[in-house]
């Protein structure tokens, strides 16, 4: 187990074809100056996370795809199907935006009923479906409530289910977690990533926060300045950015196990211990420059966390170089370049890695 | 005060006949310069006349005529429905000259004593019917005008040619519904100039200066609601100087001359 | 670019969030620079008011209340006023939808002669109507030899005038309204399923209710006062066409007493009517 792996879909093997289920997106969009440029392919059941700076034109590209903003090139085939020429209200598309936009003026219920009913389903049969979707999400009691009495979980929560509610089969997600706070904001991650589990069609989630796109998304697509400039899994992009944004960016360890108070089991047989309780499915993960390199066995480190790897790769990047660590627990490690060429490091040299518990994080799966 | 009654004598002098007064006014004309000219008894400055609408074209005429009579002075006017401007004038309105489309509205100013001296009548108007050109429908009297299906504008009785009208109408027996009473002459007129009714009673004068968009039908009761108009000078006329002298020639010969061509009657 | 920022996204409704207690903006004190022109456009608007009030014949006021042209006059004020807002807002909404939410070459121009009748003179708004909808108007000549409908000195003709003069104040009202709210809650209506149509029905047209409420009593209110046009283009015939400000405008002719007996019959029945609809609309926000 090299790798976390959210979701139940497999990453897509290759990009899908024209008459194959799934997506398949070149988007162009130019407005003055700006252009995008990108093409996007997933698999029913996978999970596409797009990541980048603001401005780098990753919410474009959902509006693109969602039909809100037109495209001046490129195409989007969803299931074989060419939705480039269809207005949004025609495409089988789902969104929840950034800030959820649940209409005011109805209860959630009815924010939740009214993709079915404009689908032609009739009143008591989408208020049912409504009701069924809510209490999915467990907000059954929350029913009769206008969204402005909703906490921000609990509108997030009903914008999915609004949007989950017209059986998409493209689900699109702007920012979903930017606009909670901290803490709420792990309860609803996790939620989250159980509902795009569950979820069987292709689902694009848009995030600049690097730890969203990692834990939520299955492939990672990583955007700057209208173009996409890597693609790959959570674990490829970590330890193996390809530009000095996504290492700064995308710098993360980060696995998944099950936590028993501060220690959790890794899936692949390692331990690593956090800076706090938890019990049950988790995440855990460190920023590379947190890991110190040994050449010798540490004897009188205080770190908790000791692993035996082997030098699989160096890079450098600016005036850091990224170690890409294999072993007991396959991680990126940052080192200053006086630092690696100190410890005399290349490819296949044996190392010691330690991380201080105090900069672990752990976080419900 | 003197120089006032000097001013009158002359003014009466003047009246004598047209000439005379262009003649008068000719020296004046050729004396002092115009600021000058207040204090030593020559028209100038600002004349402001509130005047009955159907007065228009023959009180724009005779403005005219006095301003190129006396160089320097301008003679301003607020044309509009005869109660409006009475009202205007008790309400205080800086107006010099008031000219009324009857004798009830300029009532109203002499009671507010708002009048300086008599009104005098200068000129009558009359009734006509007004119709679209070549009278289409073919009307020939007041008794027409009850036709089923005619469609009829009359004045608001509430105003000088819509009492006139409904004197005229009784004085021939004829009883007839209109699609509105028009709150002044001129809207009457238009609604037949836009040919949105068939036919309106309106003045003489109206038609005359309509003529072209209207046709005018002459009816023998319209002598029995002959209008008198009246004119006077008011009591807080900024200009009584030159005021004075634009009434003495509305109520001149050459004044006369100048309005029956505009189609009014000699009172 | 379309990207928000979390800031942006705070201020837009439809978010809880923490409100300030109204009683926090009773307690801070109104500056000078304020209260005084207030209360001098405050004193500017009532003074005419007053004017009326005392001037009025109060002992002749039952006489004068006693005349059933009074009152068929003002049943037929409300009557046409009701109706011509009904038309406005069924026209209005439209309208001030197209300008707010959609582009096209033009728009800044149409927006420009939507307004027109504000600054058209009544009077002359009349004659344009005559010309239009006149019998011999560009469009009333093919409504007469086609279905046989003259407008002019007409009850509809009343409304007509009133529609033209008061429609600026609903769109602009409602045009406002429409570029303040949020258009994104349009686009999630689309993504839903819903078209243009119904996103409008059943998502703009709730979120802007308070706007189009606004402008409909400006609408009313301006139609109820409308005098120019409506002489102008219906006439003025008693039970038909004549409305309070016409019979107020004949009666200024020769009873001028009378016309400040109407003119305070109208004032108090208007006001009667916005102070309730405005005390339900609060009562129900």
């Amino acid at each position: 187990m090299t790798a976390p792996s959210p979701g139940t879909g497999s990453p897509a093997a290759g990009p899908a074809g024209p008459d194959s289920p799934g997506l398949d997106a070149h988007l162009v969009v130019e407005r003055g100056a700006f252009r995008l440029d990108v093409r996007l392919t997933a698999a029913p059941g996978e999970v596409l996370a797009l990541l980048g700076p603001n401005g780098s034109g990753k919410t474009t590209a959902l509006r693109a795809l969602a039909g809100l903003t037109p495209l001046t090139g490129g195409r989007v085939r969803l299931d074989g199907a060419s939705l480039e020429d269809a207005p949004p209200e025609e495409r089988p598309v789902g969104v929840v935006f950034q800030d959820y936009l649940l209409f005011p003026h109805l209860t959630a219920l009815d924010n939740v009923a009214f993709g079915p009913r404009c689908q032609g389903v009739p009143r008591a049969r989408a208020r049912a479906l409504a009701a069924g979707w809510l209490d999915r999400m467990g907000l059954a009691d929350r029913a009769g409530a206008k969204p402005r009495r909703l906490s921000g979980g609990q509108a997030q929560r009903v914008a999915l289910a609004r949007a989950l509610a017209t059986e998409p089969r493209l689900l699109l997600l702007d920012e979903p977690l930017a606009a909670l706070d901290a803490r709420t904001r792990l309860e609803v991650r996790a939620a989250l990533r159980r509902h795009l589990a569950d979820f069987d069609a292709v689902a694009v989630l848009v995030t600049h926060d690097p730890l969203d796109a990692m834990v939520l998304a299955d492939r990672v697509v990583v955007v700057e300045g209208g173009r996409a400039v890597q693609d790959g899994t959570p674990a490829d992009i970590a330890r193996h950015p390809r530009t000095d944004y996504v290492a700064r960016l995308v710098g993360l360890n980060l696995y998944q196990g099950r936590a028993e108070g501060r220690t959790v089991r890794l899936d692949g047989g390692a331990a690593v211990t956090a800076d706090g309780d938890l019990t049950g499915p988790a995440f855990v993960a460190f920023p590379p420059a947190a890991v110190t390199v040994h050449r010798e066995r540490p004897t009188a480190s205080s770190a908790r966390n000791l692993w035996r790897c082997e030098v699989a790769g160096l890079e450098a990047q600016g005036d850091r170089i990224r170690l890409d660590l294999t072993g007991e627990l396959p991680l990126a490690a940052d080192l200053t370049a006086e630092a690696a060429a100190e410890l005399r490091l290349h490819p296949g040299a044996a190392v010691w890695a330690t991380v201080k518990a105090a900069q672990v994080r752990a976080y419900p799966a | 005060m003197t120089i006032r009654s000097v001013r009158r004598r002359t003014v009466r002098l003047a009246g004598g006949g047209a000439a005379a007064l262009l003649a008068l006014t000719a020296c004046g004309s050729s004396g002092p310069s115009a600021s000058s000219a207040a204090s030593a008894g020559k028209p100038s400055g600002t004349v402001t006349v509130f005047a009955a609408a159907s007065l228009k074209e023959g009180f724009t005429a005779l403005g005219r005529t006095f301003e190129a009579a006396h160089p320097g002075t301008r003679v301003v006017f607020d044309f509009g429905g005869s109660d409006t401007l009475a009202a205007s004038i008790t309400s205080g309105a800086p107006a010099d000259v008031f000219a009324a489309a009857s004798p009830r509205t300029m009532q109203t100013v002499t009671d507010a004593k708002d009048a300086a001296g008599t009104p005098v009548t200068f000129v009558r108007n009359r009734l006509e019917i007004a119709t679209p050109p070549g009278n289409p429908r073919g009307i020939r009297g007041l008794a027409d005008l009850a036709a089923p299906g005619l469609k009829v504008a009359l004045c608001a009785a509430e105003v000088p040619c819509g009492a006139a009208a409904r004197k005229a109408l009784d004085a021939a027996g004829v009883r007839l519904t209109p699609v509105s009473y028009e709150q002044d002459v001129r809207s009457a007129l238009t609604k037949v100039e836009l040919k949105e009714v068939d036919a309106s009673v309106v003045y003489r004068t109206d038609v005359r200066a309509a003529s072209g968009r209207v046709d005018g039908v002459e009816f023998p009761e319209s002598s029995r609601a002959v209008n008198d108009y009246p004119v006077v000078l008011l009591k807080n006329a900024p200009n009584a100087g030159a005021a004075r002298e634009f009434v003495a020639l509305v109520t001149s010969p050459e004044g006369a001359k100048v309005l029956t061509g505009a189609g009014f009657l000699a009172p | 670019m379309t990207s928000r920022t979390p800031s942006d996204a705070a201020a837009r409704p439809g978010r809880g969030g923490p409100r300030r207690p109204d009683a926090r903006r009773l307690r801070r004190g109104v500056p000078p620079a304020l209260l005084l022109p207030a209360l001098l456009g405050l004193a500017f608007l009532v003074l005419p008011l007053v004017g009326l009030l005392v001037r009025a014949p109060w002992s002749d006021l039952p006489r004068q209340l006693a005349d059933p042209q009074v009152w068929q006059a003002l049943r037929l004020s409300l009557t046409t006023a009701t109706a011509a807002t009904a038309v406005v807002l069924v026209l209005g909404v439209p309208l001030a939808w197209l300008l707010a939410r959609t582009e096209f070459p033009g728009r800044r121009l149409l927006r420009a002669l939507v307004t027109l009748p504000l600054v058209l003179p009544p009077v002359v708004g009349g004659v344009a109507l005559l010309l239009a909808l006149g019998r011999n108007g560009i469009a009333g000549r093919w409504l007469d030899s086609a279905f046989g409908i003259t407008l002019p000195f007409t009850t509809a003709g009343v409304v007509v005038a009133e529609a033209f003069v008061a429609m600026p104040f609903l769109v602009i009202s409602v045009e406002g309204t429409l570029r303040a709210a949020d258009p994104r809650f349009e686009e999630a209506a689309a993504t839903l399923g819903a078209s243009r149509l119904t996103a409008f029905r059943r998502v703009t047209l709730p979120l802007i209710a308070p706007g189009v409420a606004a402008g409909a009593v400006l609408a009313w209110a301006r139609a109820l006062g409308e005098f120019g046009a409506t002489i102008t283009f219906a006439g003025n015939f008693p039970g038909r066409t004549q409305t309070m400000p016409l019979a107020v405008y004949l009666a200024l002719q020769d009873d001028p007493e009378a016309a400040v007996t109407l003119s305070l019959v109208l004032l108090a029945v208007s006001v009667t009517v916005l102070a309730a609809l405005r005390d339900r609309w609060t009562a129900a926000a």
